[in-house]
């Protein structure tokens, strides 16, 4: 493809950046993502991916603006309170970069959506607010082999890493085989949030997303990045790949999506739930 | 000394430190008698078996202990152990 007039003005910054270039915006503008939340994360990501010309990007989210959104999550705007997000989510998307494509969907995230709903994009962004969610967004990547571009906050401090498919890679399941049992970690509702923090870890993701499209630099992959906004302090640990993750181990035993509600709701150490195991053949 | 650096979700479980000092040549060793000071801290990282949280990351010098010998992992002087809980905000 050429570029229009528009596109070079556009982007001239990109286009002339080394590792980015006029191939890099080519990759970005040919190229979609699905960003899964249109709260704190999704807001930053989504913005900077439609800012970048990523040209096709979807949003899933299946709430209303609320008011008390709006200390952090700037897809939206005061006169958006009651509104969809993903309809007041596309309309800043839009309005940045209206060269962009912009698809919505109002729904949870569930596993009989899932494929339907990440399978048509190149790189999924999880900027979802629960553990049953997340799980699922990582093990649907991981069958679709799709790159997964992980972050998630807690009130002052935040965790970013890329899972990308492939041998000797890990996915969020390798980082955290099991959620918390349900009740021991408060949601932003209940704990409050910074809302800089969800601005800086998104924007995170929205990086690790361009880089993972266009080639630049080393993705964050096998690393995990945690950062404190109170200390002011980024730390990288390593993260490994568990040959005997039930999603992207050696012998997977989870080979399709389920819901991870009841998953969630177990105490560690209990069985897994009947999804989860092998089925049984009827005699 | 060991330092152990907590995430703020766990910090009010040590009265409100960010990071707390132990000794112990193990970190089962270190996790034992951070027990005793803070036993709430200690039950968020492990269970009644004894055995590490599958939702908590404990990592010593930035290296997950699950691949360095979980609870037998060797500790000395000056080393540092970071605790990273599973968490979902978005």
């Amino acid at each position: 493809m050429t570029f229009t007039e528009d596109q070079v003005r556009r982007y001239a910054r990109h286009i002339l950046l080394p590792h980015i270039g006029g191939e890099g915006q080519r990759k970005l503008t040919e190229a979609s993502a699905v960003v899964i939340g249109a709260g704190g994360l999704g807001s930053p990501a989504a913005m900077y991916l439609a800012a970048a010309g990523v040209g096709r990007i979807g949003l899933v989210d299946f709430d209303a603006v609320d008011v008390s959104n709006l200390q952090r999550q700037l897809l939206h705007d005061t006169s958006d309170v009651g509104r969809p997000k993903v309809e007041s989510g596309r309309d800043r998307l839009l309005a940045l970069n209206p060269t962009i494509e912009v698809e919505t969907y109002r729904t949870p995230l569930t596993s009989a959506n899932a494929f339907d709903i990440l399978g048509p994009y190149d790189v999924v962004v999880d900027g979802t607010d629960n553990f049953p969610v997340r799980y699922l967004a990582n093990d649907a990547s991981q069958m679709l082999g799709k790159p997964l571009i992980y972050g998630s906050i807690y009130q002052f401090e935040g965790q970013a890493s890329v899972f990308l498919p492939g041998e000797g890679n890990p996915c969020y399941r390798c980082l955290f085989p099991e959620p918390p049992p349900p009740g021991t970690v408060p949601n932003c509702a209940e704990a409050g949030v910074f809302g800089v923090l969800p601005g800086i870890v998104g924007s995170i993701q929205a990086t690790e997303a361009i880089k993972v499209i266009t080639g630049a630099g080393e993705p964050l992959v096998g690393r995990l990045l945690t950062f404190d906004a109170l200390a002011m302090e980024f730390t990288t640990v390593k993260l490994r790949w568990d040959p005997d993750c039930p999603v992207c181990g050696k012998v997977p035993t989870v080979t399709e999506l389920i819901d991870y509600d009841a998953f969630c709701g177990l105490a560690p150490g209990e069985a897994p739930p009947e999804a989860e195991r092998a089925p049984e053949v009827p005699a | 000394m060991i330092s152990v650096k907590l995430p703020t979700l766990l910090r009010a479980h040590a009265g409100g430190e960010p990071q707390v000092q132990v000794e112990g040549a193990t970190l089962g060793e270190a996790l034992a008698t951070l027990g005793e000071r803070y036993p709430d801290l200690v039950r968020s990282i492990r269970g009644e078996d004894g055995a590490l949280h599958r939702h908590v990351n404990v990592y010593v010098n930035g290296e997950d202990v699950r691949y360095l010998g979980a609870l037998e992992t060797p500790l000395g002087d000056g080393d540092t152990v970071a605790i990273l809980p599973s968490v979902a905000g978005g």
